[in-house]
């Protein structure tokens, strides 16, 4: 079996099993105020993370890809404007693409 | 109920459109399409199938980026904590109930008016709808995307590579608007995993910035940080004290 499969399966069944172990443990476990906290801003501090090195990161340095970058914008643009999901993938795809097409970036 | 119903059927219909985007960044990143299937029906979780097809893509350490997905994971064992007593579900059908534990499902079992049989009715109903079209609708978009990628060709010439950025911060965008510690956090996370990356292996960078939530949910928060931690991340969650940008730890890896 490929790393990659070991990779897959074992995430596949470690996020169902805190999916299932949630809603199995008692509620008070979580009672602390601060535990609570955590909670709610760890998924901030990841996603934030995720983005910045996505877009900027390249392996273990960093680069600059300016039809990425404007990508990340047109993204930026269309949830300003209220755009739905698929909206908002759309127009940071479409923008990457079409640089990328022009020779621009 | 019926309107809880009806909402969670719109919303999952909606959102599940986006496991096209996953195929294909998953094809693109060099996941083969049984391997975003299985993702898609067993993991059911986007960020962290996102999470791991960018540790793929990245050629990086396997382990970090599993790792990080299965942190990105670990809110949805949260949200199941406050789900718990709300919906109330016993012996089997919590098992199958475990799957259907995602934002969405938790957003709109939340959403419905709380107390007594009625209100345990609805947020079942709300729950129970959100999973079933998000589930059936985010399976099939993978298989699509997946299938549809393989034969695109170089994924950057289609903008595939900014998909998943751009998925990630349309996630985001809610807990962003949320209040000055969400986005104090934010900041300090990317900024974290940006100085981190030049040190360590791809995907452990993304672990370390857990560490700008640790430090803002640990330094001491008065009144407002206790009274709006029950609340689920939302519109009107209240704004925390701003003082996240100070805990970031940037110790490199090596």
């Amino acid at each position: 079996m490929s790393g990659t499969w070991i990779a897959v399966l074992v995430t596949a069944v470690c996020c169902y099993a805190l999916k299932l172990a949630g809603l199995t443990v008692p509620p008070q476990w979580l009672a602390h105020p601060r535990a609570q906290r955590f909670a709610t801003l760890v998924p901030v501090a990841l996603l934030a993370a995720l983005i910045a090195v996505q877009t900027v990161g390249r392996g273990e340095s960093l680069a600059i890809d300016p039809a990425r970058l404007a990508g990340l914008g047109a993204a930026a643009a269309a949830l300003l404007l209220r755009a739905p999901f698929l909206v908002v993938i759309l127009a940071a795809a479409g923008t990457a693409a079409s640089l990328r097409a022009l020779g621009v970036a | 109920m019926k309107q809880a119903a009806r909402d969670g059927i719109a919303l999952g219909l909606a959102v599940g459109t986006s496991g096209l985007a996953f195929g294909a960044a998953a094809v693109a990143s060099g996941l083969s399409v049984a391997q975003a299937c299985v993702l898609s029906l067993v993991a059911y979780t986007g960020a962290s199938q996102f999470a791991l097809a960018a540790a793929v893509a990245g050629g990086g350490n396997l382990i970090a980026g599993t790792a990080s997905a299965i942190l990105l994971g670990s809110r949805n064992g949260l949200y199941g904590l406050r789900l718990a007593g709300l919906l109330d579900f016993r012996g089997r059908f919590r098992l199958l109930a475990a799957l259907g534990v995602t934002d969405e499902s938790t957003a709109v079992a939340l959403a419905q008016p709380a107390g007594g049989r009625p209100g345990r009715a609805a947020a079942r109903a709300g729950f129970l709808a959100t999973f079933g079209s998000l589930y059936l609708t985010w399976n099939a978009g993978t298989l699509a995307g997946a299938l549809g990628a393989g034969r695109l060709g170089s994924p950057n010439t289609f903008g595939l590579d900014v998909v998943g950025p751009a998925a990630f911060l349309a996630l985001l965008w809610p807990r962003l608007r949320a209040g000055r510690t969400e986005r104090a956090v934010a900041l300090a996370g990317a900024v974290i995993a940006l100085a981190a990356t030049p040190f360590c292996p791809p995907g452990l960078p993304v672990v370390l910035a857990a560490g700008a939530a640790l430090g803002a949910a640990l330094l001491p928060s008065g009144a407002a940080g206790t009274a709006d931690a029950a609340q689920a991340p939302g519109p009107d969650r209240p704004a925390g004290p701003d003082r996240a940008a100070q805990t970031a730890d940037e110790r490199p890896c090596r």
